[in-house]
């Protein structure tokens, strides 16, 4: 049961995750619909499952804090408030895209809105989101950091040399490891000589021990809010482990299959952050009403989004040759 | 006028940067407090402080990540890899993060930062803290690569690099920290992608970069005095940007160009720098271009061994000879 006396988190905050992770779910969908249709090619790695992470610092961070997040990344730009069609429109290779086709669906970025890259090489952003938390404490500013990666990462050794920096330094990040129990094929616990991959390594530099169901909304918020208070009171760095699931495979070519039917139908039914969510929503006596008409206005928005995407004219031959060097051009030699 | 070694250079060209810009600090292993393995950041620490100059643990990946993600915000960091082998282990920051992202980002991200570090053989180090590696980052695009050959370039390409918005390598030879230069004026600025020429010909044009120019203009002396041949040498001061006009200019008077370089033969620099003479001035050569370079070998410890692996002065002599000569 819920208690309602005693709501930290309140209405507005819910309604706000509640339409953030719905944006986040509903805007995955489609994407999946457009590759089904070919219209995004290459690889694509859905959040789908995993969206109150993602979601609650979408909802705890300010403008002007920096997030990092890795190729299957989708989810924490449009948390950030990217546009819907900026992201398709980069999924999609067009020039409404947020890159313009530069870049493409592994590596997402909107400097405006504080998203700072997403990183398809495992581990490499971790210690790149040190560099922005160290800028912030160099300018004396109180932005924080916050760099999302999946439980794969903690046997890389960027993650190490990246935990034992920010420590050293007391630097204003947040690092959030979603643990979704597999590294892209394989069962994380049959690689991993530790149960958390996370947490368990917390203790090594000198961290809090913080595991979350990540597929709690409203825990995942309070977790998210604690930390980020935590860096821009200049308290140093925090590691959560947050224990989620991904309803799909690991990219667009992987069907999951090796994940038992029980696990994956455990996970969809009972444990959906969405689902629950609205179950949660209503326990507080927030009125259907609402809650459906959030619904509809984000249908609503991909559809539109879908649409400016699709008119949007496929980029200009010419743009290979632009943006290498900061004079917009590629040329070495004279 | 004050005589200052390409190792003193080093650590005041930093500290001219950071006099000028409160944007520019600096983070490397041993730097500060120990004043750098080669002693060429002594005084900065004690200068600056910690907040900017900051010893950093053995961790070149995140050494460098931290100096991407801090360039990505505008602060203008300067990151030393102790010896440029050891980037083979921070190569993924370097090549996939610092290189690709502002092209990945349409132009959404500038990342100004410096990667300093100790390059190429002489010390009798062995194969892994002796390599020249200039072609390794010169094959990545969007990358720029310096190589100073003597302390007033230090002074003036490093201005350059720091002001610059783009990534550069900076390549210091260990062979030529010792090495000493009468200097005037000591705030340098020297555009990079210009080179320069160490010595005037018109025999034949050869090119080098950092000790292998200097080995090339030493070369250019003997060559003078005691065979009576006139060679142009050319300091490439920087691969990328590449100044193709000085080579082309002088090829076209020369016709005959040699490269020395020290890395490994296998795609070594010369090699794109011979395909671009032969596209550009074929016309004008009078014979192949010819490439000295240190063999396709790991480099060897021993004295007898590095010496007779790395172009020697002796050898570049000897190749001119027998490229005018036949002999």
């Amino acid at each position: 049961m819920v208690d309602k006396l005693n709501d930290d988190i309140g209405e507005e905050k819910r309604l706000q995750l509640w339409e953030m992770m719905l944006k986040l779910r509903l805007v995955e969908k489609k994407a999946y619909d457009l590759f089904l249709q070919n219209l995004i090619k290459g690889t694509s790695h859905l959040a789908l499952g995993q969206e109150a992470i993602a979601g609650a610092f979408g909802v705890a961070l300010k403008k002007g804090d920096y997030t990092f997040c890795t190729y299957r990344g989708h989810a924490h730009t449009l948390a950030r408030g990217s546009s819907i069609e900026g992201v398709l429109g980069e999924l999609m290779g067009r020039q409404c895209g947020l890159m313009k086709g530069k870049g493409g669906s592994m590596h997402l970025t909107d400097v405006d809105k504080g998203v700072m890259g997403s990183y398809a090489i495992i581990g490499a952003h971790l210690t790149i989101a040190n560099g922005t938390a160290l800028a912030s404490k160099y300018n004396k500013t109180n932005e924080v950091s916050v760099c999302f990666f999946g439980d794969g990462t903690t046997n890389i050794g960027a993650f190490h040399e990246a935990l034992n920096m920010a420590k050293i330094w007391n630097l204003p990040i947040v690092f959030v490891c979603e643990n979704n129990l597999y590294m892209e094929y394989t069962p994380i616990h049959e690689v991993t000589a530790v149960e958390h991959p996370a947490a368990d390594r917390a203790g090594a530099y000198d961290l809090d021990k913080i595991i979350v169901d990540g597929n709690d909304a409203d825990e995942m918020l309070r977790t998210a809010e604690k930390a980020i208070s935590k860096a821009r009171e200049g308290k140093g760095p925090s590691l959560i482990e947050a224990k989620t699931y991904r309803h799909s495979g690991h990219s667009r070519a992987d069907p999951g299959k090796y994940r038992p039917d029980e696990e994956v139908k455990d996970w969809m039914e009972n444990k959906d952050p969405i689902k629950n969510y609205r179950s949660k929503l209503l326990d507080f006596n927030i009125n259907e009403k609402i809650i459906s008409e959030i619904e509809e206005k984000i249908k609503d928005q991909v559809e539109k989004a879908t649409e400016i995407s699709m008119a949007s004219p496929i980029p200009e031959i010419k743009e290979i040759y632009t943006d290498v060097w900061a004079n917009g051009g590629s040329e070495w030699h004279n | 006028m004050a005589q200052l070694t390409y190792r003193a250079s080093v650590s005041l060209a930093i500290a001219q940067s950071m006099r000028k810009d409160q944007k520019v600090f600096f983070i490397g292993e041993d730097v500060g407090a120990a004043g750098g393995v080669f002693k060429a950041t002594v005084g900065l620490l004690e200068e600056f402080g910690k907040e900017r100059v900051m010893d950093a643990p053995i961790s070149e990946q995140a050494i460098l990540g931290a100096a991407m993600g801090a360039a990505m915000t505008g602060l203008r960091p300067i990151a030393e890899i102790m010896f440029s082998d050891f980037l083979a282990v921070c190569w993924d920051i370097v090549a996939n993060q610092i290189a690709k992202t502002r092209y990945m980002s349409d132009g959404q991200i500038n990342i100004p930062l410096v990667i300093r570090t100790a390059n190429g053989g002489g010390s009798k180090f062995g194969a892994q803290h002796s390599q020249s590696l200039e072609n390794w980052s010169m094959m990545i695009p969007g990358l720029k690569v310096v190589a100073p050959s003597c302390p007033s370039d230090v002074l003036g390409l490093m201005d350059s690099a720091v002001k610059d918005p783009d990534p550069v390598i900076f390549y210091e030879h260990k062979s030529l920290y010792a090495f000493k230069e009468e200097i005037e004026q000591t705030d340098l600025s020297i555009p990079i992608g210009e080179a320069n020429t160490l010595h005037e010909g018109k025999d034949i044009t050869i090119i080098g970069l950092a000790l292998m120019a200097q080995r090339a203009k030493d070369a250019a002396l003997i060559l003078k005095d005691k065979h009576d041949i006139n060679a142009k040498v050319i300091d490439l001061r920087s691969l990328v940007p590449l100044d193709l006009h000085t080579i082309k200019k002088s090829v076209i008077e020369t016709g005959h160009v040699m490269t020395v370089e020290e890395n490994p033969r296998l795609c070594g620099w010369g090699a794109e720098i011979s395909s671009l003479i032969s596209e550009h001035c074929f016309k004008n050569l009078k014979g192949p271009v010819t490439r000295v370079t240190t063999p396709h070998v790991p480099l060897p410890s021993a004295d007898i061994l590095e010496d007779n692996t790395i172009p020697s002065v002796e050898l570049i002599v000897n190749e001119v000879i027998k490229k005018l000569k036949g002999e």
